[in-house]
């Protein structure tokens, strides 16, 4: 084939592309009807792999309800993926905004990866991101951006009530807590010690980088003192710490992070499920919780989802990047689509959100921009050959402080390795 | 440490030191006798690991007995025949150019990942092996052990002492030792070494597709494992000896051993020792602990 571009044609191109280069500069202040464009951005790649699908499923099921379109502006998608670590999730968020020329993100998934993104909005104006199911505490609690939105409650505020269940109803006094050596585990560990060393609780901490498969050295570790072990792993993490401490022949009574309990565990086969049931965690959802909203989002996405690879019911991730779905769909329909003005009016109107998520409990924003929402706590049982978390018991508007007034709260410095929260007061 | 404990962690090192064995070694005698730096040794891991997966899952639904020997053979057959593919298609004209066969393997590993991901998505998954080798047993001084583990050990022993014999009592031996001797010599001689090279490629291939199922079963089943098999097996045959079987035995077992102590130790920072060993052998020794001098 002959294709030899000659001086006379580059020329023509280079006029050409500097025309639609000017007419576009020009285009988007005036089209109000061209596509609000949404970047995605979860993991499909890493320890997080299931979780990262089954967001990207829920906001879809959910987009398709809503005909692709809000604020009477057609929506398209573009999505990404990261590995749950926090320099690609960078990497992968600054291609959306700068190559993709996204309005907003909707990610990320992992603790470490949402204060990334929250330090990246910071830099950016005109753009929006709205969390994705990222649950460390010091997102949005420490040095929060004004950029930077979570409709999702965090790790601390997902463990409201389990110190204290376990302490004085299950009337444990020593646990061995497990957990990977990141930022969202740290939150969960917080939120967990701080309630049950206040209740008089003793607790042994053994971490682990996040992406270890051989678990055996710290299951070998877990003191013979503890009454129960508290497992604050998730995905595949999750599932090789429970197989090999199945294959280990462990017996203690078990408490989940609100990430292990959870369908992306449960529905992957393996010995770990025998285990797991009875479990007790606490967390934002659960698969079987009576209210008629849940049941509704549970039967939407079976019949969406049944026969492309959906798990039994959603699993956290699909769940909080839903709400996270929900509430730009919200705020984009309140301001008719116009995300002119740097956004402001958009932005305005999500902090302004008072809505039901799909687990039928209020949420609303605090002043850091910070999801104020119910808790739950489950127990694993079987229901119909399967395993299921189940609710027994729901704390009501948790803040992010759990009730600590705010400078008390801070005063307890940020959640780590070494600062666990496990304070004794009584 | 107590002594339980010390007991139990040790035991992990040497378990898990038996996988990093059955892998490494595929790597280091194709890099012994081709001197290609088969940067996709990790994707054979990981192939084989899935291909056996995807045979092993249906059977292991109807309840076969055999579910789990037949994902083995799978595993190992499919690492093979593709390792094969890649010496007879890619690798195998451009013999004598390291570089250029290191960034083709390269490259082949990406696609490879990419593809795997397509197919099987990011979900967890993982072999069971039959009930007798799956649950645990009774050590002295340790306690509860995980029977597969151990089993893990004996696999690896028995993998070592097939190769020790077939290098060192065969023909097909002979000629791979004469190979990496003198390879042009050995071509003079008037043996076909193309179809050597490629009965060696086949062989290594087959270990790490062996490595791919037996680490499965003792570990999740995740996209990403290539990297970490490609770099452990690099970290141990430079620390033992680029193409000693022996060497890459004591490069398995130490690396086993800094990964599990410096897990029960400093869980966070266990990789650096992993990184210090491999240091210092390249700064005492750079042939590595069994290596010959180049």
């Amino acid at each position: 084939m002959d294709f030899r571009m000659d001086r006379r044609k580059l020329l023509l191109g280079a006029l050409g592309a500097g025309a639609a280069a000017t007419t576009g500069l020009r285009m988007p202040a005036y089209a109000q009807n061209a596509p609000i464009r949404i970047g995605w951005l979860a993991t499909l790649e890493g320890p997080f792999a299931t979780g990262g699908q089954d967001g990207f499923r829920c906001m879809q099921m959910l987009l398709e309800e809503n005909n692709n379109q809000a604020g009477g502006r057609r929506i398209e998608v573009v999505r990404e993926s990261s590995n749950a670590q926090a320099d690609v999730a960078l990497a992968r968020a600054r291609k959306l905004i700068e190559q993709d020329n996204v309005d907003m993100i909707l990610g990320p998934l992992s603790g470490a990866e949402g204060i990334a993104l929250r330090d990246y909005s910071r830099t950016l104006t005109g753009k929006t991101i709205i969390n994705g199911s990222s649950g460390a505490s010091d997102t949005t609690l420490r040095n929060p951006s004004p950029n930077f939105f979570r409709f999702n409650t965090d790790g601390t505020q997902w463990m409201a009530g389990l110190g204290n269940y376990v302490r004085r109803t299950l009337n444990v006094q020593e646990v061995a807590v497990v957990a990977g050596d990141y930022a969202f585990p740290y939150a969960q560990v917080f939120g967990f010690s701080l309630e049950f060393c206040r209740a008089g609780g003793r607790a042994t901490y053994l971490w682990s980088p996040l992406g270890t498969t051989d678990y055996s050295s710290i299951i070998a570790r877990i003191p013979r003192s503890a009454g129960a072990l508290v497992v604050i792993h998730g995905g595949s993490d999750g599932l090789a710490f429970m197989t090999q401490y199945a294959q280990a022949g462990g017996n203690l009574p078990l408490i989940g992070g609100s990430i292990m309990a959870d369908q992306s565990m449960l529905s992957a086969r393996g010995p770990h499920r025998r285990l797991m049931v009875g479990m007790v965690s606490a967390g934002p959802i659960a698969d079987v919780h009576d209210d008629p909203m849940w049941n509704d989002f549970v039967a939407r996405y079976r019949r969406r989802w049944s026969n492309q690879g959906g798990f039994a019911s959603p699993s956290i991730h699909g769940f909080n990047f839903y709400t996270a779905q929900q509430a730009a769909l919200l705020a984009l329909n309140e301001v008719r689509g116009d995300l002119s003005g740097n956004q402001a009016a958009f932005q305005r109107a999500l902090s302004g959100l008072r809505f039901k998520n799909a687990m039928g409990a209020d949420v609303h924003l605090d002043h850091n921009r910070q999801a104020v929402s119910d808790i739950f706590l489950n127990r694993i049982e079987e229901r119909g050959g399967q395993a299921a978390t189940v609710t027994f018991a729901r704390a009501a508007q948790v803040n992010q402080t759990l009730g600590v007034p705010e400078a008390q709260f801070l005063a307890l410095g940020a959640p780590s390795r070494d600062n666990t929260g496990c304070i004794a007061t009584s | 440490m107590t002594g339980g404990l010390a007991a139990t962690v040790v035991l992990n090192g040497l378990t898990l030191a038996a996988l990093y064995f059955i892998v490494a070694s595929g790597f280091s005698l194709i890099f012994g006798l081709m001197r290609t730096v088969n940067m996709a040794h990790g994707s054979l891991y990981m192939l084989g690991a899935y291909i056996g997966y995807a045979v092993f899952e249906p059977l292991y639904d109807q309840d076969v007995w055999w579910a789990w020997h037949a994902g083995i053979l799978a595993g190992i057959a499919s690492a093979a025949v593709f390792g094969v593919l890649m010496q007879a298609t890619l690798l195998g004209w451009m013999q004598g150019q390291e570089l250029r066969q290191a960034l083709v393997t390269i490259g082949v590993s990406i696609i490879v990942a990419d593809q795997l991901l397509a197919y099987f998505g990011g979900t967890s998954r993982q072999f069971f092996a039959p009930d007798a080798i799956f649950g645990s047993t009774q050590v002295p001084g340790v306690g509860r052990y995980p029977t597969f583990r151990l089993v893990q050990i004996g696999i690896a022993i028995a993998v070592g002492v097939a190769l020790w014999l077939l290098l060192n009592k065969t023909k097909l031996g002979l000629m791979i030792r004469a190979g990496v001797d003198d390879r042009q010599m050995l071509a003079a001689t008037g043996i076909n070494v193309p179809l050597v090279s490629l009965a060696v490629f086949a062989l290594g291939a087959g270990l790490a597709g062996l490595g791919g199922v037996i680490g499965s079963t003792a570990q999740p089943l995740v996209q990403g494992v290539d990297v970490r098999f490609l770099l452990t097996s690099l970290v141990v045959v430079i620390v033992g000896g680029m193409g000693s079987i022996a060497g890459t035995a004591i490069g398995a077992i130490l690396v086993g051993l800094a990964e599990q102590i410096g897990q029960a130790l400093f869980p966070t920072y266990s990789v650096i020792l992993t990184f210090l060993i491999m240091a210092t052998v390249l700064a005492v020794r750079p042939q590595g602990i069994l290596g010959r001098p180049a």
